[in-house]
Order: C-alpha cells, then sequence, then structure tokens
C-alpha cells in the first residue's frame, strides 16, 4: 500500500492519461481534513476550509446532503436570546445570525428577515418575556422589545385572542435548510474540496501521523479529521476511543401547510414555555408555505423519522394557541426531524480529548442551522490551534453560480431561455410551476440529484400540493435519461426505495 | 345436487342482495329482487356470467410502450386468465390505432381483442 | 397581446364539449390550451370500459370516450396549444401561459371556460403516520405507471378508499399479476358503484373491509407493510384491531379536489364545500364571462354528466360573447343546500335565463339512506318531490326544475333542495 498526497493525485491524474504512472488499486489517498458529514455543519466547515491551501474530503453515508437534521427542522435564523449567555450555542448563534445575510447572499440560498414573536398568554407570565429581553441583552442582542397586545394584533391578525403580549426579535428570520447545506457545500467543492456521498465511516485508527479511515467505499487517510456527523458524532468519536460525550436523539413532528395559508402569520411565532410544554412555532417557509412544529419526543433509534398519529395532533393542537384558524384541512405533508442533542447541553465543538487532530461539532442542535457558518469558522480555528497549517488561496470564490428557475425570470428573460432552450417551456411540476429546464438543471448541478426527493429538495417539483401525484412519472423519466439508468433504478431516496418494479408486458 | 348462491345486483345503487337456488345447473328459486333486472342478471351471473376484459398490448416503435386493448364484447368469466395469457403474448407494432384487431377470434369465442388507443410511431429522436 | 374570444383552460373531456358547443353556437374563435401533450385528459389512462351509456347510448373504454371528441375538436377544426400550462387568470380575462413553442406569452379573452379537473387527495391530506418509504402512490398515478407507462409500481398491494378509481385499479393490478390484499374503507359504506366491487374485487377474490383503515405505515426505503385497524363510530381507530399487513405498495383512493389555484388567484369565489367555483345554472362562475365545468367545478362520477355540464357551459359562454343571453345578475334566486344535502350545483339561478330551459340541479346527499324523497321547495312550495328507495354519497342525484315553476320564485328567494325521511334511517 502506497499513501499518496491529494496535490501529488492531481498530479498523477496528469500522469495517468499520460500512461506514465498508474494510481494503483489499493492506493491510498491521504487528505489534509476529512469531514464526517454533509450536513449543514459539515458544510459550512468545508467550506470554511476550502478557502485555504488544503486537502479536504467530505463523506456522508447518504445519497445526498443535508439528509439528517439539517433537511427536517424549523428553518429558523434564530435571533439567540434563547442560549445561557456565556455557552458556545449563545455565542455562534449570535455570530451566525449576523453572518447570515451576506452568506445568503453569497451562496444564492432563500433567506428572510421575518423577526420572530414569543408570545405569552397569560399577564402573569410577561415578566418572562421581560427575562428573556435581558437574557438577549447579555448575549449581545439589543433590539429586543416586549409588545403588547394591541402591536401584537397589528402585526399578527391571525393571534389568539388569549395573546397578551410578545418578546419581539427583529433580527429573527427564516431560511431553506438544505438548500443552504447544498449550497454550502458545492461552494465549497467548487473550491476545491472533495465528496463523497452514500460512503459510510465503519473504523478510525491513528498511526501517530494521520488517520486511516475505514469507509464503505475503501481506505481513506487524512492528518486531520472532524468530527460533523449529526446524530452519529457519538459513534464516529468512539470510533476514535473517545467516549466523552452522548447524543440523544429528540424526534420533533411538523405539519406543512398549502401555500393558501402561507400568510396566516408574518413572522415566526414561538410560545413562551409554561409548565404545561415548550410551545410549537408556526412560521411561514421562504416558500411561502406554512409550518407549525415540533413536538419533542426523546427517542433511542436514529432512524426513526416516522410520524406518530399522536404526535401530530399534539402538534396541531398546540399551534393552534398561537394561531387558532390553522386549518388542518390545508396540511399537504408531515414530517418528522431527529435533533442531535449533546449529552453536555451545549455545542460540543473542540479538540477529542484522546486526539487534538480530531476535531467535533458534535451535538448540534438548535440553533445549529443559524450558528453554522460560525462554527465553520470556529472549526478552521480550532484546526490552526492543533497544528495545521491554514494558507489562504488567492482564487477562492465565495458565491455560487446563481441559477434562476424560470418560474423567477422576468416574462423577457424566461422568453429568452425558451428560446435558447425549449426545456424551460415544459412545465413538469405544475403545483410549484417548475419546468424541465429547473429539473435537468438540479441533476447536472455541482452536487446533482441521484433520485426523486434530491430533485424535489433543490426544485421544489412534488413539493406542492399534490405531492408529486403528477409529476413525479415525468420526473423518473428524467432522471432516468440524465443518469443513464433504467427507470426501474430509480428512487425515491437512494437503496431500495424504487417507484417501478418491472414492466408489465 | 341443490345449492344456493348469493349475488349483489348491479344494476342500479340499490345493490338488492338475490338469492339463486340451483339445482346442478338449473335454477330452481331466484329470491330477493327488488325489479325484473335483478332476475335476468341473476340468471345471467348463474349460467353464463361475461366480463368485458381491458388490458394493455406492447407496441413496438411507438410513441408509447403499450397500447390500450379491449375484448370487443363480452367472455366467459371463467375465460379471463386465459384471455390476459393471450394479450401478454401479444407485441404489436406502431402505429396502431382505435379499433384494429390485435387478436382476432380470441380462444375460439369469436370475439377480438381490439385496440381502444391510438399510438402513433415514435419519432426519430427523442422527443417528449 | 393575443385576442381570443373564447378560451377553454383544459383539453380533457370538459374541455373539448365545452368548446365543441361553444363553436356549434356560433363562437368562431376558440383556443383550447392543454397542458399534457395530447387531447383527452385522464380519460386516456382509464383504459377500462363503463363510459359512455349515457351520452352516446353505448359501453366505451376511457380512451375510445376521449377519442369521440377529439375527433370532434379535429373536424370542427378548433385550434389548441398542448404541453401548455395556463400561470395566471385575471378578473379581467387576460390568460397568462407559457410552452415550449413560444415562451410565456398572455391572451386577452372575451370569455373563459374552466376546466382544468381536479387532483387526487394524497397521504399529507391524510395525515397517515409512519415512515416514507416510496411504494406509496395515489391510485391515480399508480393508474399512470400501469396503464401509460407499462409498468408495474409493486406486486403485492393493499388499497385505502374504495371509491371507484381504487376499486378499478384493485382489478387492474390483479389482471397484471400484482397479489391484491385488500381494499380498505373508513366509511360502513363504498363510495363505489355496486358493479365496480362485484366486478373488481368479487371477480378477484379482494376483500373488502369497510370501517377499516391505515394507520401506519412502515418500512424505510421502500414500503415494507401497513398497519389496518378497524374504526368505530367515530372513525377512531380501535387499537386492539390494529394488524400488521406486509404489502410493497399503498395506494390511496380517497377522493379528488378540484384543482381551483387559478380561479383563486383570479379573485373567483370557490364553495368550501365542493372546493370548485360557486356557479350559476349557466355554469358561470361569480367572475362575469367566466365559466366553469366537469371535475374542476365538482367532482362527478360519470364521464357523460361532465360532457353534458360542459356543453351547458359551452352555451352560455357562447350566449355571453355573441351578447344573446346575458342575464341581469340581480334577478337571482339563491340554491341552498337543506336537510341531508352536502352541496348543490348550481347555487344561483339567473330568472332572466330560464325563457326556455329547464334547471337541472345536482346534488349529493349527506348520509346514506333508503326510502326517501328528494324535494325542492322555496318556503312552503314543493316544486318538486322525488322518491328514491336508496341515496348514497357517492351517487351524484339530480332534480329537473321547470322553468315556469322557477319563474314563480321571486328573486333574492331561497330553492331549497332536502331529503326528506320517514323516520327511519338505512
Amino acid at each position: 500500500m502506497r499513501r499518496v498526497g491529494v496535490a501529488l493525485k492531481q498530479k498523477l491524474y496528469a500522469f495517468v492519461l499520460c500512461g506514465f504512472f498508474i494510481l494503483r488499486e489499493g492506493d491510498v489517498v491521504l487528505y489534509d481534513v476529512v469531514v464526517a458529514g454533509a450536513g449543514v455543519t459539515g458544510a459550512f466547515i468545508a467550506r470554511e476550509l476550502s478557502k485555504y491551501r488544503l486537502s479536504v474530503l467530505v463523506i456522508d453515508k447518504e445519497s445526498d446532503v443535508a439528509m439528517g437534521t439539517s433537511k427536517a427542522n424549523s428553518a429558523i435564523v434564530h435571533a439567540g436570546y434563547d442560549a445561557v449567555p456565556g455557552t458556545l450555542k449563545a455565542v455562534l448563534n449570535i455570530r451566525g445570525n449576523k453572518m447570515m445575510k451576506r452568506i445568503s447572499e453569497e451562496l444564492d440560498v432563500s433567506f428572510k428577515m421575518t423577526g420572530s414573536l414569543v408570545v405569552c398568554f397569560s399577564k402573569d407570565d410577561i415578566f418572562e418575556l421581560e427575562e428573556l429581553k435581558i437574557r438577549g441583552l447579555k448575549n449581545g442582542i439589543d433590539d429586543l422589545e416586549v409588545i403588547g397586545a394591541e402591536r401584537l394584533r397589528e402585526m399578527e391578525p391571525n393571534i389568539s385572542p388569549n395573546a397578551v403580549a410578545a418578546l419581539y426579535a427583529p433580527s429573527a428570520g427564516i431560511i431553506c435548510p438544505y438548500e443552504l447545506t447544498l449550497h454550502a457545500m458545492e461552494n465549497a467543492v467548487e473550491n476545491g474540496a472533495e465528496l463523497k456521498l452514500e460512503c459510510e465511516l465503519t473504523g478510525i485508527s491513528y498511526d501517530g501521523d494521520a488517520f486511516r479511515l475505514e469507509t464503505t467505499k475503501g481506505i481513506v487517510e487524512c492528518r486531520y479529521l472532524v468530527n460533523a456527523a449529526g446524530l452519529y458524532s457519538d459513534t464516529v468519536a468512539e470510533m476514535a476511543g473517545d467516549r466523552s460525550f452522548r447524543i440523544n436523539p429528540r424526534k420533533g413532528e411538523y405539519v406543512l401547510l398549502d401555500k393558501v395559508y402561507g400568510s396566516l402569520v408574518n413572522s415566526v411565532i414561538f410560545q413562551l414555555p409554561t409548565d404545561k410544554g415548550k410551545g410549537v412555532l408556526v412560521a411561514p417557509t421562504v416558500d411561502g408555505n406554512l409550518l407549525a412544529g415540533p413536538n419533542a419526543e426523546d427517542i433511542h433509534d436514529k432512524s426513526d423519522t416516522s410520524t406518530t398519529s399522536r404526535g401530530l395532533l399534539e402538534v396541531i393542537n398546540v399551534a393552534r394557541l398561537s394561531v387558532p384558524s390553522l386549518d388542518t384541512r390545508g396540511i399537504i405533508t408531515s414530517f418528522a426531524g431527529l435533533r442531535a442533542a449533546g449529552s453536555t447541553g451545549d455545542f460540543i465543538i473542540g479538540p477529542s480529548p484522546v486526539n487534538k487532530k480530531l476535531i467535533h461539532a458534535a451535538g448540534i442542535e438548535s440553533p445549529g442551522l443559524t450558528a453554522a457558518p460560525a462554527i465553520g469558522e470556529m472549526v478552521a480555528d480550532l484546526l490552526k490551534k492543533s497544528g495545521l497549517k491554514l494558507e489562504e488561496k488567492s482564487d477562492f470564490c465565495p458565491f455560487i453560480e446563481k441559477y434562476i428557475p424560470s418560474r423567477k425570470m422576468s416574462e423577457s428573460q424566461w422568453n429568452e431561455a425558451v428560446k435558447k432552450d425549449p426545456a424551460h417551456g415544459r412545465i413538469v411540476c405544475r403545483c410549484e410551476k417548475i419546468t424541465e429546464a429547473d429539473i435537468v438543471s438540479s441533476i447536472r448541478r455541482t452536487i446533482g440529484a441521484r433520485n426523486v426527493d434530491a430533485v424535489k429538495r433543490r426544485t421544489r417539483a412534488g413539493m406542492g400540493r399534490c405531492q408529486g401525484g403528477f409529476c413525479s412519472p415525468r420526473v423518473i423519466e428524467i432522471l432516468s435519461k440524465e443518469l443513464g439508468i433504467p427507470l426501474e433504478e430509480v428512487t425515491k431516496a437512494g437503496g431500495k426505495s424504487v417507484f417501478l418494479l418491472k414492466k408489465t408486458k | 345436487m341443490p345449492g344456493k348462491k348469493k349475488l349483489v345486483c348491479i344494476n342500479c345503487p340499490v345493490g338488492c342482495l338475490i338469492e339463486v337456488t340451483l339445482n346442478g345447473d338449473t335454477i330452481s328459486s331466484i329470491n330477493g329482487y327488488k325489479c325484473k333486472r335483478g332476475i335476468e342478471y341473476a340468471r345471467a351471473e348463474c349460467t353464463n356470467p361475461v366480463r368485458i376484459v381491458t388490458s394493455t398490448v406492447k407496441v413496438k416503435n411507438g410513441c408509447l410502450p403499450v397500447v390500450p386493448v379491449k375484448t370487443e364484447k363480452p367472455i366467459p368469466k371463467r375465460l379471463i386468465w386465459d384471455c390476459m395469457k393471450e394479450i401478454n403474448r401479444c407485441c404489436v407494432k406502431a402505429p396502431v390505432k382505435i379499433g384494429d384487431v390485435i387478436v382476432e377470434n380470441l380462444l375460439d369465442t369469436g370475439i377480438n381483442i381490439v385496440a381502444t388507443g391510438n399510438v402513433p410511431e415514435a419519432r426519430e429522436k427523442n422527443g417528449s | 397581446m393575443k385576442k381570443v374570444d373564447l378560451v377553454v383552460i383544459g383539453g380533457g373531456p370538459a374541455g373539448m364539449a365545452a368548446a365543441v358547443k361553444a363553436k356549434e353556437k356560433g363562437v368562431q374563435d376558440v383556443l383550447i390550451l392543454e397542458r399534457e401533450n395530447n387531447l383527452g385528459g385522464i380519460l386516456n389512462q382509464c383504459i377500462h370500459n363503463g363510459f359512455g351509456l349515457h351520452y352516446f347510448g353505448e359501453e366505451l373504454t376511457g380512451p375510445e370516450y376521449a377519442a369521440r371528441f377529439i375527433d370532434k375538436v379535429h373536424r370542427m377544426n378548433i385550434p389548441y396549444l398542448l404541453e401548455t400550462m395556463v400561470l395566471n387568470i385575471d378578473s379581467d380575462k387576460t390568460v397568462t401561459a407559457v410552452n415550449s413553442a413560444e415562451g410565456v406569452f398572455t391572451i386577452k379573452a372575451k370569455s373563459i371556460i374552466l376546466a382544468m379537473g381536479c387532483r387526487e387527495r394524497t397521504r399529507g391530506a391524510l395525515n397517515i403516520p409512519g415512515t416514507r418509504p416510496s411504494g406509496i402512490y395515489t391510485a391515480g398515478t399508480a393508474q399512470k405507471y400501469v396503464n401509460i407507462c407499462g409498468y408495474m409500481p409493486g406486486k403485492s398491494v393493499v388499497i385505502l378508499g374504495s371509491g371507484d378509481i381504487g376499486l378499478i385499479m384493485a382489478r387492474r393490478l390483479a389482471l397484471e399479476g400484482a397479489q391484491v390484499k385488500m381494499v380498505c374503507e373508513l366509511l360502513p359504506y363504498s363510495s363505489g358503484l355496486t358493479r365496480n366491487i362485484v366486478q373488481c374485487l368479487d371477480d378477484y377474490s379482494i376483500p373488502l373491509r369497510l370501517n377499516h383503515t391505515v394507520i401506519a405505515v412502515h418500512g424505510k426505503e421502500r414500503l415494507e407493510g401497513v398497519t389496518v385497524a378497524e374504526v368505530d363510530q367515530d372513525r377512531k381507530p380501535i387499537p386492539e384491531t390494529a394488524e400488521f399487513v406486509p404489502c410493497d405498495t399503498l395506494l390511496l383512493s380517497v377522493g379528488l379536489i378540484p384543482e381551483n389555484e387559478l380561479s383563486r388567484d383570479a379573485g373567483i369565489e370557490l364553495d368550501p364545500v365542493t372546493s370548485g367555483p360557486v356557479v350559476d345554472n349557466r355554469m358561470e362562475t361569480l367572475v362575469e364571462g367566466i365559466f366553469a365545468c366537469g371535475n374542476v367545478a365538482h367532482v362527478h362520477d360519470l364521464v357523460d354528466n361532465v360532457s353534458n355540464e360542459s356543453e351547458l357551459a359551452g352555451e352560455s359562454a357562447a350566449e355571453y360573447i355573441l351578447g344573446t343571453n346575458v342575464p341581469d345578475r340581480e334577478e337571482a334566486i339563491t340554491v341552498k343546500a337543506g336537510n341531508g344535502i352536502r352541496y348543490t350545483v348550481p347555487r344561483i339561478i339567473r330568472k332572466q335565463s330560464l325563457s326556455r330551459n329547464s334547471v337541472k340541479i345536482f346534488f349529493r346527499v349527506a348520509d346514506v339512506n333508503r326510502n326517501v324523497k328528494l324535494a325542492a321547495r322555496c318556503g312552503n312550495n314543493i316544486l318538486l318531490e322525488r322518491k328514491k328507495v336508496k341515496v348514497t354519497p357517492g351517487e351524484m342525484e339530480t332534480l329537473e326544475l321547470k322553468a315556469e315553476d322557477l319563474q314563480e320564485i321571486k328573486a333574492g328567494e331561497e330553492l331549497v333542495i332536502e331529503v326528506k325521511t320517514n323516520g327511519e334511517g338505512q
């Protein structure tokens, strides 16, 4: 077995073409850094590292990025009053919140600073809003306001008549979490990072110089390892002999309502936690739907994202405390996400006690989505402290190539696009008005969609009120053609999740 | 060999439950119907039940992979599965037009299987 | 901007019948916009027989029924655009659409007929809990896979919902070699035709489980099974009856919803019960000059009724365009769904449009009932009464009222449609 550095590998590739030198089977590639986990945390770490002259590989066991917690969460950019002052959660939330506007522009991610409201239903509890405000001030947010019922109703005409006051945080917002993850990872890849999907980490050893990673796609070696494995980050730590923390999955169920109901609220509506429960949020989504959830249930199975009738009922009933007119007839889908709650109560970010070249970025539950860009910076800094040389690249490009979906073009732009490529004139998903060109582009982009759900996350085809009833046959056909695989091999979400078994005739 | 057969009449939404007493192959009595269409239905179902079978047949070189077909007339119910075997064995070349005979004299019933849809030839290049 | 007298949105059975009739009645300039790559709509995938007995007096399959109207459209030289998606309708009757030949374009119409059809209710709308594997399809999507694409979606199947599409698909999949394990129906009765229960389920020994529903979905990648349970009188699952049924496919046939997003954006008032536009006896919506027909107006059981209703819409649009009959909107009778009635179509009768026509009121009852009278009355004055041995919500009912009787009713008064029971239930 030989160990081949990546910079060398690229040169080797040229040699291979010339026939001088062949990368032999069994050759192991040595990366400067491997990031385990292609969720939003891993994506921002990779993006941060791609600013430097480093060879970086991101691996993930799933068939797409953002397949764990990053895919199914509240999609909120938190203001940062919630976390206990001085904790990583507080510091990174505030920093991430401040970064998000620029990040969303660089990465072409839908982000709206809608503001948030923590609604309180009893006059006796208003002091708790004041306490939250003080906590926020300690965390460095100076624009929080406790508002009375009248102003609240002006801002949110559909709020419950029982609401008496609210804490208003203008800097909170909503974002598309998988667009954020996908685009951050694509930007990293476009700046030289590598991404291997369906590549599960199964074992870690360290020879004093480098980590040797066993994966389902062979052996990989690296000088530094970043553990951003979300729900499974304790398993990854354990592979390296580190049992310093545990991840306890906590399930949250959500319901998503049709766009007709998207304007029921204008901002993110939280409920003041009471002894009866933590409450659920009701929020518009960047795409104009309405989201309600989550409840919270500690579970054991880290792959159990099933919804339950009890959980969904709880979400609906509790959501109606703040927005009584929430109509269950508007529900187009429901889903559950698992929070990767760490055993310390705070984010677990830092070098492993067993090896300082293993950096954990674990226990990233809420406000992890908001904090992700800040976590990226912090992890790069930690790697530097552990001895990794960070040499800035002159050619790092923070911008992602913007793709404008047909439906968002002006009439003249759209007409131009149709002239160049008639696929822009063929609507495939009628509910969301997604064209064939949009779908083809989602398959051909830097991190291309490989299955129907991945197309859906990238384009919204199948995300609308018919939930793919009309468009999935066409999407399957396009995937089959673009990927050069038979229709029977096109899946919903990788693995055995096929749609069609065999020809009828 | 006397036996009883229970049927739900399909002629109207009332759905009368009809009881037919059979003596071998002959009907000795029919009960439970509310109109005379019920008697006719029960008689036919007990002596010679028939069904129209619809399915699809494979098409070569068509813009669609299959063409819908039907038995031109109802065939005896007991022949449904044999009919499906015939249908599944078939392959026609595009273009196919409504009414085209796909299988002549199906299983010696004197009934044809005909196309019920149009499938033009595939265009040269993979247009959509 | 292109100008067209009549734009028909949708080239399915409703749109074609409306366009043909409007042209017959003298509108020269008709254009059909269709989103699929052929005319015919959903009929093209309904390859079973049973269509046309009322309208054509013979039994046809779906594609054959569609072909008859496609032929008419061709014979009458009615232009149509395929793979053309309407993006927006304005209340001033401007239609914006897109296709690959012309890009985005706008048409100013004198009148519009909405004929966009309906979509199926999904798992999300039902909130069936569990995992999210592949193998769960609405019955119509599965029908497209089997009948148009030529693919089997699975080999062991449970069907939820005993509406006609569910029953038809049970037979289709059985005939093509799948094992159809059962059809579950939440209600104590099927909303499908008796004929379909006999010929699609009984013929193939497929059990129909009334008062049963699917309470959970299992399987991480492909569906591995469902949990089926009996429900009590309040339609709540009884936990002790829960039973795991292994299957790789779950078909949902749990209702159709008129597709009225375009109508809503145009400011057309919708009926919360039908989810279709509120229409008058000429199938005109509350926006003057915009008409609706077929499943976009309310979900029909029989395509034959769709054809008739759409011809009425086509004729009314023609009268509107030609100015031969534009009734005063003030002179209106309100039709009310009374005791035991879920909804009526129309909801309004324009008195000035009654000169020669009788008016057919289509409606659905709320519950299954035997030995009832269906009645139309205004105050205490009974206009029409009809005995029925059995009524069910699955079967659309009609009462045809004479124009002269309706003329007796003053504008602003209510015409009530109701079910009169004899005190005994079913």
